[in-house]
């Protein structure tokens, strides 16, 4: 663990246990542990197995996140219809209260899962994998968690997912990356939808939110789409097809793949090697 | 509003190690969470108490520290002190900055009593 080897000693703590730091210091009266976990570990030990479950079955596993009413389902609806029976969709539905979004894609003929959270603000790992007894991953090729439309809650738990996607649709303002940075910051993919009413909104200009969001110093790509119209779909479908790729090799030679920025607990950890489980020749198991 | 959800988590952890250490009380925990962690300190803080009543930790003194937040250039590799919707390289302006504080979401420390043995 790395509570005993010191690796998760970063640039940011170290000061904390050397010298006088406030952890080296010894208080009369009781006894100062020193810990160094990160606050949401039991989350992230989850996030781990799901991550290992959608490795082990080739699974894609792709975070969708954004405000409420920016598009999600209407995007996976569209991109079911498009990828048509070139990749197997199930998709894991987040929302305080209905089924209706997973009736949406059932709808479509596809497997989805309705998690409602109740009054919880976020989808954590531990919910997930409720989710995924109720899914055949041997079945899978891509599996959305659309998470509950918010832009505060969800970034900070990992799920086990191995992309974050998130939506700013034109309807909202162009500076949202400014306004959200720790969501807009862990975008592996910011899509900008509901392009198709560009031409009625004076005030969205997906130049300016691309900005924004490079000055949280995010190098990740920004397309511009419109599920209604079809506009830009194309190259939505693309990376899909190319991240679905990536992680069939990923596979085939034991590794996985977290979202480019982490909090910081996961990302102390990202060096671990992964879990060589399912090297004992091709497991295709039904757990 | 997830920093209950947290604070149940610290809460967890906090009692395996009290566990672990055969402790009676534990009596301060100190936290490091960054203004890029998500977390908002304050909001943990008020949450606290309520998570705390009724464990070993109950009345423990909770300390929040929070570092500021510095990037280092990936083209010039300075390092500078950001914000947190601007993390660009505070010499050169570059964008390719890489984080070096201000994500923390830890739990650096406690400070317990232990069980006397009989």
């Amino acid at each position: 663990m790395c509570d005993t080897c010191g690796c998760n000693v970063t640039d940011g703590n170290r000061h904390l246990i050397e010298g006088d730091g406030k952890l080296a210091r010894t208080e009369s009266g009781s006894e100062a542990i020193s810990v160094l976990q990160g606050l949401l570990s039991e989350n992230d030990r989850t996030a781990a197995h799901n991550r290992e479950h959608f490795d082990r079955h080739r699974v894609l596993a792709v975070n969708l996140m954004s405000s409420p009413g920016s598009g999600k389902t209407r995007l996976l609806e569209e991109t079911i219809t498009l990828l048509g029976d070139s990749l197997r969709i199930a998709v894991i539905e987040g929302d305080l209260e209905t089924e209706n979004d997973a009736q949406r894609i059932r709808d479509k003929g596809v497997a989805a899962v309705q998690i409602t959270t109740g009054t919880a603000c976020h989808l954590d790992a531990h919910m997930v994998h409720e989710a995924l007894h109720a899914l055949t991953l041997d079945d899978i090729d891509v599996l959305f968690i659309e998470n509950v439309g918010n832009l505060v809650c969800p970034a900070s738990f990992d799920l086990g997912q191995h992309r974050n996607v998130t939506l700013l649709s034109v309807t909202e303002g162009d500076d949202k990356p400014a306004k959200y940075p720790v969501m807009f910051r862990a975008s592996d993919l910011m899509l900008i939808s509901k392009s198709d009413l560009l031409g009625v909104l004076d005030d969205f200009v997906p130049e300016k939110a691309e900005r924004h969001l490079r000055e949280l110093a995010s190098t990740a790509s920004v397309h511009t789409l419109s599920a209604r119209s079809g506009d830009g779909m194309q190259r939505w479908l693309d990376w899909l097809r190319s991240e679905h790729a990536a992680a069939q090799t990923r596979a085939v030679n034991g590794e996985t793949l977290r979202p480019a920025i982490q909090p910081d607990g996961q990302r102390m950890h990202a060096h671990e090697p992964t879990r060589q489980h399912h090297h004992d020749g091709h497991h295709h198991g039904h757990d | 509003m997830h920093e209950l959800a947290v604070c149940q988590g610290l809460m967890t952890q906090v009692e395996q190690i009290a566990r672990r250490e055969n402790a009676e009380q534990v009596t301060r925990i100190l936290l490091s969470i960054g203004p890029l962690s998500g977390v908002e300190a304050q909001l943990l803080a008020d949450a606290y108490p309520i998570a705390a009543a009724g464990t070993v930790a109950e009345g423990a003194q909770l300390e929040i520290e929070q570092l500021p937040i510095r990037v280092k250039c990936l083209t010039c590799s300075e390092e500078t002190e950001a914000t947190a919707n601007r993390l660009l390289c505070g010499a050169c302006g570059d964008y390719r900055t890489r984080l070096l504080s201000g994500d923390e979401l830890l739990l650096m420390s406690l400070e317990l009593e232990r069980r006397q043995h009989a």
